[in-house]
């Protein structure tokens, strides 16, 4: 299974994902550029990332939770989720998302 | 009121004297807060200095209502319940908190045998004291920056992450950015004697207290400010002087709004600080520390919580607390050199217990 990240410089890297474990997880495991402060909690906003049009409906929409924390993100789209409100499973093999941008 | 903050309240900012003590601690988060309990049972006093308006550190800011499993005696607490027992089982040692303050400046003045330091904050409260004990955490906690294109030019006169004097927005023409409640409060506290007050959110949906939003949505209604919907992408002005914001709604439309000023609201991060510039060894920006006695490379001056690093360490509350208890041993050899120590139980010491207040 493999996730498709685009860092902020642009480069698209194929990640290997593993089920039951977090997107948010996966990119830091990988050594991509993704703060995470709280570990997940859904409580700092800082693993903020876009998602391709064509995984939008593919994804449990976000709970009250994570629309909330997105309001102390910077530049929310409509296809913008918390990296580490997505919990990885087969379905998912492909997904593609991009890094959006760190508040400093 | 939660007891973190209803102690905050009556506190005296000693400002004009230097203030001299025992101990300083960096931070009163868990680990900060339990080093107090572990010095008063020796009788050490101690100050306490947080950049936050309130005592608790990660705990209080970043997960309040979350539950913790994993605090020895308490199958479950949330975070702000840790803090506010944290807060009553160290009464008895009569602590002094100084909040909203960072501190930034150490300096040594004494010798490697009866070290002294001399400890500054920005709010230039300013102590005097033999050994600090630096309980940082994850680093202060300081409001995020947007990368708003060229905001940095405008910082300080016209675009401010935190408000200090509300006299300086007099007459101003704001824009306040967020949804939370420092958006709403300021929103509500800035109208009265502002020129006009826009607050701008991403959706119509605030987190914020709800009688605020009421309140915000009545002046709304009434025409004396004006809410939209949207996000800031750019900015417009000439050298400092802010005069408008680029922005964008929801529907991919740019529109501009006249302002003089700007006050992003995006919530809070941690970041080391000036802890960088107090020579001590930094590992990845974490304090190394010896694991007996918790000191750093420099005698006098302790790191203990999420801010240490030696082979092993778990950033975990319970191991905070376990270094707070080893610290205050070697704090006592500084503060009493002349002093034996002798290691006693709260269970069966009537001294600890007659310090506890319970014998
Ligand atoms: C979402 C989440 C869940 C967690 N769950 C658990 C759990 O279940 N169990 C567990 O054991 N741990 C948990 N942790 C980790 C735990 O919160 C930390 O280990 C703990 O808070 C560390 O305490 P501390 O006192 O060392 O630092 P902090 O809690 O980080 O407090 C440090 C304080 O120092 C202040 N400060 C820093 N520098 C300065 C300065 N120069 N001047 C003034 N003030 C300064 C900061 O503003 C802050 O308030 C969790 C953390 C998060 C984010
Ligand atoms: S890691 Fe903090 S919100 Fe996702």
């Amino acid at each position: 299974m493999h996730v498709r990240v685009t860092d902020r410089e642009g480069e698209q890297r194929e990640l290997e994902a593993l089920e039951g474990w977090r997107l948010m997880e996966i990119i830091r495991d990988w050594g991509l550029p993704i703060k995470a402060e709280c570990g997940g909690a859904c409580a700092c906003a800082t693993c903020h990332v876009y998602v391709a049009a064509d995984w939008v409906d593919k994804l449990h929409p976000p709970r009250e939770e994570e629309l909330e924390r997105l309001d102390e993100a910077f530049d929310v789209r409509p296809n913008s989720r918390l990296a580490c409100q997505i919990l990885f499973s087969p379905e998912l093999d492909g997904l593609t998302v991009v890094l959006a941008p760190e508040l400093d | 009121m939660t007891q973190g903050v209803a102690m905050t309240q009556g506190m005296a900012m000693t400002n004009d004297n230097i203030i001299t003590t025992d101990v300083v601690i960096v931070g009163a988060g868990p680990c900060g807060l339990f080093a107090v309990f572990e010095l008063g049972l020796l009788d050490i006093k101690a100050h306490l200095v947080d950049i936050l308006p309130k005592v608790g550190g990660q705990c209080a800011e970043l997960y309040p209502e979350k539950p913790i499993y994993d605090i020895p005696g308490f199958p479950i607490v949330t975070g702000q319940g840790l803090v506010d027992n944290l807060v009553e089982q160290i009464k008895p040692f009569g602590p002094t908190f100084h909040l909203n303050q960072m501190i930034e400046a150490l300096e040594p003045i004494g010798t490697a045998d009866a070290p002294r330091f001399r400890v500054t904050t920005d709010a230039g409260t300013v102590f005097e004291t033999k050994t600090v004990i630096v309980a940082a955490g994850g680093g202060s906690f300081q409001p995020k920056k947007p990368p708003i294109p060229g905001i940095d030019a405008y910082e300080g006169n016209s675009v401010f992450y935190a408000v200090r004097k509300m006299e300086a927005f007099r007459g101003r023409d704001i824009l306040i950015v967020g949804g939370g409640d420092s958006a709403l409060d300021w929103t509500l506290n800035l109208q009265p004697i502002a020129r006009r007050v826009t607050l701008m959110h991403r959706r119509d949906d605030f987190r914020a207290a709800p009688h605020s939003v009421e309140q915000m949505r009545a002046l709304v209604a009434s025409g004396q400010m004006d809410m939209k919907l949207g996000q800031v992408t750019g900015l417009k002005g000439e050298g400092s002087a802010l005069q408008a914001a680029i922005c964008r709604d929801n529907a991919g439309e740019t529109f501009e709004i006249a302002c003089d000023t700007l006050l992003p609201f995006f919530g809070l991060t941690m970041k080391l600080g000036p802890i960088a510039d107090w020579g001590l060894n930094l590992n990845e920006n974490l304090i190394p520390a010896d694991t007996e006695k918790f000191e750093t490379s420099t005698p006098g001056i302790f790191a203990i919580g999420d801010i240490n690093t030696y082979p092993g360490k778990l950033k975990l509350i319970l191991s905070g607390f376990h270094e707070a208890a080893l610290a205050a041993q070697k704090v006592h050899r500084y503060v009493y050199p002349d002093k034996r120590l002798t290691f006693q139980y709260t269970t069966s010491s009537t001294s600890l217990q007659k310090k506890l207040g319970v014998a």
